[in-house]
């Protein structure tokens, strides 16, 4: 990766929440807030944190899927497309949807409810691809979601079967193998090996990487399992409270990890052959209805200060590809 | 020592299918173990080997098909359900639906004080629940009144667990309990565990996948896979110096929070479950990389390998030549 890396996804200032309307009283839920990502052709990024931190809702947005109650509060989307960075919000609703599982595809966690359990899995390939692709090819788009199928080692007869005949390993791979099946540039992957074992999820992980590599695409995963994301990440990007509060490559992350909250996600992961008590994050997520002034983080970090409180930092370059909204990593100037 | 809890040959069939074409397969087959007091002992495997339903039998929800499971030396019977006795409490896996949504947190702690008639008064029956509460670190104030929905999963895990804690059990059943709690907040709940081992000396029997936090929290495991017990020893026996294949298998395939330590081999994965539970003679040898001939056609017997159980023919010739005596004194049907 020493060459300068094809941006294909960036966001700029992107800001989503969920607007509600009770009795005339507005809550509004900042699911995702200002957030700046730049994602490479080519690479695998990886998106941590704890439940409720408005990971899913960042993936929803990154999909171009927004519809309320969540809105585009502000901010621009932009997808690289044949050479030329398209701004992606304001399309209509047939461009978006010309754009999605051709160019950008979705591989949802639960696997249980996205099959048609009443239509073999042939059925649903069949609807899918003929969704998409017109008249003549669909013979030979076919024909490759059966290659598809035989070269991520699924068993053949997988297309005659109904859902539930399938284990939920076998099930989350044949997501993925339909996700990949018209070669899209970009996946978006929402806990795709959460709720799997742990044999199963590191074939299903395998699965991704080798998917990764042949079509060399980009794939955005987001799970809060650091051990995954060890795995199978190129660079990672912790957040928390709506916000990224530190990105860098896998190896900086792990080896120097610079947000306290960080510190925490990693260092509370037990390790074989290690017994020591670990300790884990103290307090519990903030509401994103309600979060806290300044630094989200303030009311759990041991390290708070009084500007902690007031002022939320800006993402300060550590070095090259490390970035961390700290006001103990010189935030000060930011 | 006590044993508060001995499991042996405990065996649960299931049949499928209908009267001229029936599938007959076993969950549970002749597993044996034992818990002692002021022990963590942890039964792991993946989703579908049986730990769940080895669980259900314990504490009664499901009717062994053979077996007997003694507590405190008495035999188990239908009559003597076990969460009838006070000593054993269960921790079930989801928080969030443990509890009825439409229902006050506390009404729950109440109603365990009244079925065991645990207090004479009210105020008895309050101090009694806050302090089980403050031993999972909340106070009754801070659950008197309000709904699950008002908690995050984690606290409603400690919830669950103080509330199992109310009738001072000595031994708890946890299935599955920090699987769906979010990382971050695992370590508050397996942190717990241990505590509750030390300073109450309660034994907990941890069903779970996780083998790290596994690692982290208990004295002993067995590793289960398709219905039997193929490992079973001290933590630091089984965990890091697996012997069965199987065990080697799962111990590897925990993701490592380092990057150095990436997997750089493939795994093959089973087609279908079921076809494994039907094999004969070792259930694994269809993935096995060190299949043998006898594998495929005999079930391996438990063999002790350096103070742990271990079922696999691996061992069996090695230690057939070195300590015959003991192999013949350990197989067992």
């Amino acid at each position: 990766m020493a060459e300068k890396q094809q941006t294909i996804l960036r966001t700029q200032n992107l800001q989503a929440f969920y607007v509600l309307e009770m009795q005339g009283a507005q809550k509004i839920v900042k699911a995702v807030n200002e957030v700046n990502l730049q994602v490479y052709e080519n690479e695998i990024y990886g998106i941590a944190g704890e439940s409720g931190c408005g990971k899913t809702t960042l993936l929803k947005t990154l999909f171009n899927e927004i519809a309320p109650p969540l809105r585009l509060i502000e901010g621009k989307l932009y997808y690289r497309i044949n050479d030329a960075e398209v701004d992606v919000t304001g399309m209509s609703a047939d461009e978006k949807r010309r754009l999605r599982m051709e160019y950008i595809s979705y591989i949802p966690q639960g696997s249980m409810s996205v099959f048609n359990p009443v239509q073999r899995i042939r059925g649903t390939f069949q609807d899918f691809i003929g969704s998409h692709v017109s008249g003549k090819n669909r013979e030979q788009v076919f024909e490759l979601a059966h290659r598809r199928v035989l070269e991520l080692g699924l068993p053949r007869n997988v297309l005659d079967t109904y859902p539930h005949q399938l284990s939920g390993g076998m099930r989350q791979r044949v997501t993925i193998a339909l996700a990949s099946v018209l070669n899209p540039r970009i996946m978006i992957g929402d806990e795709p090996t959460t709720a799997l074992d742990v044999v199963v999820q590191r074939g299903v992980i395998q699965m991704l990487k080798e998917i990764q590599r042949s079509l060399k695409n980009t794939i955005i995963m987001v799970t809060h399992d650091m051990g995954v994301h060890a795995n199978i990440a190129d660079r990672i990007g912790i957040m928390y409270a709506g916000k990224i509060v530190e990105e860098g490559t896998t190896e900086q992350i792990f080896a120097n990890p610079s947000h306290p909250y960080t510190q925490f996600l990693i260092n509370s992961l037990p390790k074989f052959g290690d017994k020591s008590m670990r300790d884990s994050v103290p307090g519990s997520p903030p509401s994103l209805a309600d979060v806290p002034k300044g630094c989200p983080f303030h009311p759990r970090c041991p390290h708070a200060r009084d500007i902690c409180r007031q002022q939320m930092p800006d993402l300060t370059r550590l070095n090259d590809d490390h970035k961390v909204a700290c006001w103990l990593v010189g935030g000060q100037d930011g | 020592m006590v044993r508060l809890l001995e499991v042996s040959k405990l065996t649960k069939r299931y049949s499928q299918g209908n009267i001229i074409d029936r599938t007959v397969f076993t969950a549970v087959d002749h597993i044996s173990f034992d818990i002692n007091e002021a022990e963590v002992f942890t039964l792991a495997g993946e989703s579908g080997c049986g730990k769940t339903t080895t669980a259900k039998l314990i504490l009664g929800f499901e009717e062994a098909t053979s077996g007997e499971i003694r507590h405190n030396g008495k035999v188990q019977t239908r009559n003597e359900k076990p969460w009838l006795t006070e000593s054993v409490q269960a921790i079930f896996q989801d928080p969030f639906s443990t509890f009825n949504p439409m229902r006050r947190v506390d009404s729950y702690f109440h109603e365990t004080v009244q079925n065991f008639r645990l207090a004479q008064s009210k105020q008895e029956a309050t101090a009694r629940i806050d302090k089980k509460l403050r031993l999972v670190g909340l106070t009754y104030q801070e659950i008197a009144g309000r709904y699950p929905s008002e908690f995050s999963g984690g606290q409603l895990q400690r919830i669950s667990i103080a509330r199992a804690l109310v009738t001072d059990p000595k031994v708890i059943i946890a299935d599955e309990p920090v699987s769906m709690v979010d990382a971050s907040l695992r370590m508050s709940i397996v942190n717990l565990f241990k505590q509750l081992r030390d300073e109450l000396g309660v034994s907990i029997l941890y069903i779970t996948h996780d083998l790290a936090t596994a690692y982290y929290v208990s004295d002993r495991i067995a590793i289960m896979f398709r219905g039997k017990i193929v490992e079973m020893g001290s933590v630091d026996q089984v965990l890091m110096k697996p012997k069965h294949p199987y065990s080697k298998l799962l111990r590897d395939s925990i993701p490592q929070a380092d990057p150095r330590q990436r997997w750089t081999t493939t795994v093959t994965l089973a087609e279908l479950e079921q076809e494994e539970y039907l094999r004969q003679g070792c259930r694994f040898a269809g993935r096995c990389p060190d299949v043998m001939d006898i594998c495929k056609s005999v079930a391996p017997a438990d063999i002790r390998v350096d103070e742990a159980l271990v079922q696999c023919h691996l061992y069996a010739d090695q230690n057939d030549r070195q300590t015959a005596a003991s192999y013949s004194m350990k197989t067992q049907p």
